[in-house]
């Protein structure tokens, strides 16, 4: 009877448990697992193989990997910068509106509600050199009289990549920075104003504090988006053309599925996922300090 | 230091107008309390003058120069808002300084203002805090601070006390007043707490409705109040008000009570013509309980029934019905009444009041 009493609790916790043990844990132990393993898809035996930490002291020196890693945080850095600058901008001028704020608020998030599959496609076409609406528009303009590979030169199919994950996602940080806009007390700003305060020294001193919080969210957020970035990249270029392109999730799905190499994509993955997880403590952090900061009861 | 002029000042909110053209002069270095119930205008009125409404029309002057079109930086002005308004990210000792870090004053200048102004309200303690860490009677002192370092030609209050317990309001009520007595600069305080106005104004401007009702000292608002709407709302308890019509040297209520028109009022007020009578508790009393004012004065007595006493130490309120209304007196040197006991009470008509009923002006002149 005793006995019963203090199983019972375990026992209701197993369902769940035997679930998420099915689902994520035993996938991601066995994933981690064949990251020490030479594991080939056209070769299921070699998962039994193990060989240590082999795989990852070849991408410790595989050039190709860190070329890859260091453009993932490149436009990770370049898109999070531009995505708040061009997001606080949207921000500011839809509070400004006195008139239609929600359809504006409605429009401005357009661009999240499409896939981003589509997105690549769409930009994909735009950004074409000989039918793309870009070289139609900049000859038509007579700004140039070539047709300008955007996605063959290695930067200019950066910048097109960058500007597809910049369209499709400033809209992120414009609705937490609108958030944080519409939550803050207006009085600091009046008394600001009062206080001498040009309006930018009132939007430098005493607005952008408030709303930095709000922005560190949207930081948070959208590097885990870039640092996964895989489908936008994956149709416009696919890491190409000869790897000018290519990031961290394209380069682990060519090597886990095009060339079956598991074992070595697994090993990429984790440390991949290392670099999420720099990039989300350390906003985290400056969250935190920021929420200090304003006496944040949030 | 300077003086405000408001000339026909005028606030439309789209096509609701909410102030209706009003004109104020205040004098340099003077104390004045825009007061009234809320709606009325006041702190519309107010800032407006400090820059953070625009203006529908008329003019401001601030020590002769028009501002109209200025922004608030520019017109010299300090301001200590309701809510405190405090920059919550810096501590006591950078809000206080930070019109003057704008203002690209020196370090040390500005270390040195911030601490007179520390020193004055008693805020040297704190002064590394953040203004979370502070009670509300600190962050309020932290704002008069900010508005001090400045040293501005004007300050201008929104309802600064609203938001604290009944004892610091008290408490910084008499701050205010030494402050004002020792920065000796002109002051525009909005409340609608008519004791805060009596206590610190040089002089109190009563507000209704958008428009001015009456100008003038706390003495002159008290005493001689020029509109039935003034009489009613200064004053605690408020003055007894009721309808009557002058008849034949009496003043007739509806249920057919009289009381003699009192003698300042005799030779200016035509038969038949119908009036607001107001008389304060002050000057209503149970014979032999109230303050004698000594000199002219003409008691009527009347017997009337207790219906409830509120008794408050050192005297007590007592209500009766008169004229089919109640009326509140003020009893002195208190004795124990119960209700529905008969009482006699002395009403003193040489302080009474008569009000147009129509325009609800004084008809006193």
């Amino acid at each position: 009877m005793k006995s019963w009493r203090l199983l019972a609790p375990y026992l209701l916790l197993l369902p769940a448990f035997i679930v998420l043990a099915a689902v994520v844990v035993v996938p991601l132990l066995l994933s981690l697992y064949s990251s020490f393993t030479p594991f080939r898809l056209t070769r299921p035996d070699s998962i039994w193989t193990f060989i240590g930490l082999r795989n990852y002291e070849r991408l410790f020196t595989d050039w190709e990997f860190w070329v890859a890693f260091g453009r993932t945080v490149l436009l990770l850095t370049v898109a999070l910068n531009l995505e708040m600058v061009l997001g606080l901008g949207l921000a500011v001028l839809v509070e400004k509106a006195t008139r239609g704020q929600r359809l504006l608020r409605t429009i401005m998030m357009f661009p999240m509600m499409f896939s981003p599959v589509l997105v690549g496609f769409q930009f994909k076409f735009m950004f074409n050199d000989n039918i793309g609406l870009i070289n139609n528009a900049l000859q038509g303009l007579g700004l140039t009289d070539r047709a300008i590979p955007w996605l063959i030169d290695g930067t200019l199919a950066f910048i097109a990549i960058l500007t597809a994950e910049i369209w499709s996602s400033t809209a992120v940080f414009a609705i937490f920075i609108l958030a944080g806009l519409m939550a803050m007390p207006k009085e600091p700003v009046e008394a600001a104003r009062v206080d001498g305060c040009t309006p930018w020294q009132t939007f430098r001193y005493v607005t952008w504090p408030y709303l930095m919080p709000f922005a560190f969210i949207a930081m948070t957020i959208r590097s885990l988006d870039i640092a996964r970035a895989y489908d936008i990249v994956k149709i416009m270029t696919d890491g190409g053309p000869a790897k000018r392109t290519e990031i961290l999730w394209t380069l682990i799905a060519r090597t886990g599925y095009s060339d079956a190499r598991m074992g070595l994509a697994n090993a990429m993955a984790y440390i991949a996922i290392l670099l999420s997880i720099v990039f989300t403590a350390m906003f985290f952090r400056q969250l935190a300090k920021a929420r200090a900061q304003i006496a944040a009861e949030w | 230091m300077a003086t405000v002029s408001l000339h026909s000042l005028v606030k439309r909110y789209g096509n609701v107008p909410v102030v209706h053209g009003i004109d104020l002069e205040v004098a340099d270095r003077e104390f004045i309390a825009l007061v009234g119930p809320s709606g009325c205008g006041k702190s519309t009125t107010l800032r407006m003058i400090a820059g953070l409404e625009d203006i529908s029309g008329g003019e401001i002057r601030i020590g002769g120069r028009k501002v109209n079109d200025l922004p608030p930086r520019s017109r010299n002005i300090s301001m200590v808002f309701q809510s405190y308004a405090l920059y919550p990210h810096m501590t006591v000792a950078e809000n206080m300084g930070f019109s003057l870090k704008i203002a690209g004053k020196p370090q040390g200048e500005i270390e040195a203002r911030v601490a007179e102004a520390a020193k004055t309200l008693g805020l040297e303690e704190l002064l590394e805090r953040r203004p979370s860490q502070l009670s509300g009677g600190q962050r309020q002192r932290v704002a008069m601070g900010r508005a001090i370092v400045r040293n501005p030609e004007v300050f201008l209050f929104d309802e600064p006390l609203s938001n604290l317990d009944a004892k610091l309001r008290t408490q910084m009520r008499i701050e205010i007043k030494k402050l004002h007595a020792k920065v000796n600069s002109t002051v525009i305080y909005v409340t609608h707490d008519q004791v805060e106005a009596m206590t610190l104004a040089d002089r109190i401007v009563i507000m209704r409705d958008g428009h001015i009702e009456q100008v003038g000292t706390p003495e002159d608002v008290f005493r001689r109040p020029a509109t039935r709407f003034v009489a009613g709302f200064i004053g605690s308890p408020p003055m007894n008000l009721q309808e009557a019509t002058v008849e034949d040297g009496t003043l007739v209520f509806a249920g057919g009570e009289t009381l003699p028109l009192p003698r300042q009022f005799r030779d200016k007020v035509e038969a038949g013509r119908k009036v607001v009578f107001g008389l304060r508790p002050d000057d209503l009393y149970p014979t032999g309980h109230g303050i004698h004012s000594g000199e002219e004065t003409e008691v009527h007595e009347v017997e009337q029934a207790v219906m409830l006493t509120e008794p408050l130490g050192n005297e007590t309120l007592v209500f009766t019905e008169f004229a089919a209304r109640e009326w509140v007196s003020r009893m002195l040197n208190p004795k124990l009444l119960k209700p529905g006991e008969k009482v006699r009470l002395s009403f003193d008509l040489s302080q009474a009041h008569l009000f147009d009923t129509e325009t609800g002006t004084t008809l006193r002149t």
